[in-house]
């Protein structure tokens, strides 16, 4: 329970047999790892800020999962939570990031001069191009355990660093409860407001409570960089405009996002990183890079192809309908990204879709022409 | 397995049975409030200014009793189970409430909540009980159904009657606060004590977690089955953690009997009939109430009571007697007579729709039942509702006779 840190010790009295969730019913990767003996280890640890074992696994105890979609069905409560329970998170990291061991090292590369091509995606088809990913600052809890005083330091500080930005990301912050109702409609015709969570998922994390206490969008006066305050995370950084010029998307991504780690710095906090996770986030999901690069592309033709999955998958990319994770495709139209978070750089992911999706485009003008497409099917990647 | 449990109670269960002997100096030692202390302070790395929560939007009752100073005064508090005032209060700051009704905004993690917060929560219970205040007043309980008088309604108008309640198990955290293991406790103690009732109260327990579907099925069509929460007012708290873990539902085979285990509070106690036999309905139920606490009690185990509270229950608003007695009852003319509000509010008296809280009225039927819960036996509500109900029934006959009705004066509240 959120910074009740006597309430685990009343836990304790009892068995862990009597305390053991039931998990028959379950499929996510927090029920596949998690045994009693596990579970009898761990529950009487806590971070030095009191999060707990039950607090890490409740959303997924909540939450039994989908039959086709494995969720992960932990979170982490401040930067620690990933060393006091590396028992039990060290194994669904490996499954939920291909692999990734607990002594690998993750690479991080936000060089944006790195990145080749990216500059020339065909925007007949490409009608816009995105990245987004997130920062914890160390020191504060993260948002399923933060209480309201540090929740309001996070805005307290973002909203000064954010000041400081200028030229092409001079912006402005907008406080979720201090909002005008113009301000309000603007921010949804920007396509840039987001809401209170009523996924399940994220709602027995905890991390709505006091909604909407210290959240708030800052965004630059032009309307391609973008920062959420207190939302799943401390920061998402989100970067995007129309077309797809990528190559743009990333160089105002990285310059803005080393800008900011630095405003940071200069008062006195760190972002939460290691060399081994790379950047900490509160889903296990979002390691490493908590990249996500990805465009609006038309695909009628390809995304009918009997191997489009295959094709996607040896690319290293997922798909998505383009409202969002869990939204279907209108029109033809997809949402296609990079799969994977950690064990990979930033340059490396944005690459990937880069290419990727220079390759699915080729072969959309090929299946409109009636040609087949089988001689530039990708190997694995 | 028991064993656990038994280290915790001894030392609490022989005062408690004291308590039960009502009247006696020695009851209430328990709760007597200077003899509760906190738990382990809660480590905070923010003053309290800089926790208190933003109520500007709010209108629910904690926001109007939470001052910085009590907020202050409290914050670094827990009770001996480790629940936090912040945990106490979360669903009134998530769920700032509605211009019209005024919700609590709070709710007790375990029974030693009242005390340690009872800064906050006296004046709560004094705001939403009519003035109840638990420093002077000792709340008087009565499960005599004898007692009642002109329990059966005209059926012509009266379809169906019943009476709920709630009731906790001392020793055990409460839904917002309890582990796994307290809830698996809960529903083994309960589901153990059921077990041991006879004649018309014999009868079958159904595991949320292990229902086939045609038991599903003929719950539904008995209106008995509970679901998961989806009020955020519940989700907020807490309360649906571990879903469906430890919860259930038990009636008789008569299918009037009913309680549901860990939803809201860790028992709901339900006697139901079609029909206007309140007289009936309330028999059973206290029949029925008084079996399940006489088997508890040969278990080594009893309800969370006190004499300034009476029965002790998650939501404030359900202190004392934490009854509900309603009817569904057709008014198709009275309820279209502009003085329909003003007369149930005299008669202390709510309307709600056939849904229950929340829902719409149809086809002129109406879910009345009694405002009050604390300071008031259940004996004194369940005659109230009787008497008011009868009264509401005169009205609308004589409105169908095209004769005009008297408003009733209010009934007299205690101050």
């Amino acid at each position: 329970m959120p910074f009740g840190n006597t309430h685990n010790q009343l836990k304790l009295k009892f068995s862990s047999a009597d305390e053991y969730p039931d998990l028959s019913k379950h499929n996510n990767h927090m029920a596949k790892v998690l045994t009693p003996d596990m579970y009898e280890r761990l529950r009487s640890k806590q971070t030095p800020s009191g999060f707990t074992l039950d607090d890490v696994i409740q959303t997924g105890v909540d939450n039994p999962g989908h039959p086709f979609i494995m969720t992960v069905g932990c979170v982490a409560g401040d930067e620690e939570t990933y060393d006091v329970f590396s028992e039990l998170l060290d194994p669904i990291i490996e499954d939920r990031h291909g692999g990734y061991k607990p002594t690998d090292k993750h690479k991080t590369d936000i060089e944006a001069s790195n990145l080749k091509g990216g500059d020339d995606l065909d925007s007949n088809y490409v009608l816009s191009s995105r990245v987004r990913t997130g920062r914890s600052i160390r020191g504060f809890c993260l948002p399923p355990h933060c209480s309201r005083g540090e929740r309001r330091a996070v805005e307290t500080l973002s909203i000064e660093a954010l000041a400081s930005l200028s030229g092409d990301l001079n912006g402005k912050y907008y406080a979720l409860k201090n909002m005008t109702d113009a301000e309000q409609q603007q921010l949804i015709d920007d396509h840039f407001l987001f809401d209170k969570p009523v996924s399940p998922l994220l709602l027995a994390s905890g991390m709505a409570r006091d909604w909407p206490d210290a959240r708030g969008i800052w965004h630059n006066d032009n309307k391609t960089f973008l920062v959420w305050v207190n939302e799943e995370d401390h920061l998402r950084v989100i970067s995007m405009q129309k077309g797809g010029n990528m190559k743009e998307v990333f160089n105002r991504f990285c310059t803005g996002l080393t800008k900011i780690e630095s405003l940071f710095k200069e008062r006195g906090h760190a972002f939460m990183w290691n060399e081994h996770l790379g950047y900490v986030l509160t889903c296990p999901s979002n390691l490493g890079t908590g990249l996500r690069a990805g465009v609006h592309v038309k695909l009628p033709n390809m995304s009918k192809h009997a191997k489009f999955e295959e094709v996607l998958k040896r690319l290293r990319l997922q798909k998505r309908g383009t409202g969002g994770v869990d939204t279907a495709a209108v029109g033809g139209v997809f949402d296609i990204s990079n799969a994977d978070r950690l064990g990979f750089s930033e340059v490396e992911l944005v690459q990937m879709v880069v290419d990727g999706i220079k390759l699915l485009v080729e072969m959309e003008k090929r299946l409109e022409k009636g040609e087949s497409v089988e001689d530039l099917i990708p190997a694995q990647k | 397995m028991a064993s656990s449990f038994s280290r915790i109670l001894s030392s609490k269960r022989h005062i408690g049975f004291l308590s039960l002997v009502g009247g006696s100096v020695t009851a209430g030692f328990l709760l007597h409030r200077e003899h509760v202390s906190a738990g382990t302070p809660v480590r905070r790395s923010y003053p309290a200014s800089a926790e208190y929560p933003d109520l500007r939007k709010h209108n629910n009752c904690m926001a109007s009793n939470l001052t910085p100073a009590i907020y202050a005064k409290l914050c670094d508090k827990a009770t001996p189970n480790g629940y936090t005032l912040d945990q106490a209060i979360q669903t009134g700051v998530d769920n700032p409430g509605h211009p019209f009704i005024k919700t609590v905004g709070m709710v007790a993690g375990d029974e030693e909540s009242y005390e340690v917060f009872a800064d906050l929560l006296d004046p709560i219970i004094k705001e939403r009980h009519n003035g109840y205040d638990p420093h002077t007043m000792r709340h008087p309980t009565d499960l005599d159904a004898s007692k009642i008088h002109s329990g059966q309604f005209d059926e012509r108008y009266v379809l169906s009657s019943r009476v709920r309640t709630g009731r906790s198990i001392r020793g055990l955290s409460l839904p917002p606060a309890c582990t796994r293991a307290e809830r698996r406790e809960v529903e083994r103690v309960v589901v153990d004590a059921l077990a041991g009732l006879k004649d018309d109260l014999t009868g079958k327990y159904y595991s949320l977690t292990q229902l086939t579907e045609k038991e599903q099925q003929q719950l539904i069509d008995d209106h008995f089955l509970f679901d998961k929460p989806v009020s955020p007012l519940l989700t907020c708290a807490g309360m649906a953690r571990d879903w469906p873990d430890a919860r259930g539902i038990w009636h008789n085979n008569e299918k009037t009997f009913l309680i549901w285990i860990n939803e809201e509070d860790h028992t709901r106690v339900i006697s139901m009939e079609k029909g206007g036999n309140m007289k009936r309905v309330f028999d059973r139920f206290c029949r029925g109430l008084k079996e399940v606490e006489r088997l508890i009690q040969e278990r080594g185990w009893e309800f969370m009571w006190n004499e300034r509270l009476g029965y002790v229950l998650t939501c404030p608003s359900n202190l004392g007697t934490g009854l509900r007695a309603g009817v569904h009852v057709k008014l198709p003319l009275l309820s279209k007579d502009p003085r329909f509000s003003k007369i149930l509010d005299h008669l202390r008296l709510q309307k709600r729709g056939t849904g229950g809280v929340d829902t719409a009225a149809v086809g002129g039927v109406f879910d009345i039942s009694n405002l009050d819960r604390l300071g008031h036996s259940e004996v004194q509500l369940v005659q109230t509702v009787i008497d008011g109900v009868n009264y509401l029934i005169e009205c609308e006959k004589r409105l169908e006779r095209g004769q005009d009705f008297k408003v009733p004066p209010p009934l007299k509240q205690f101050k």
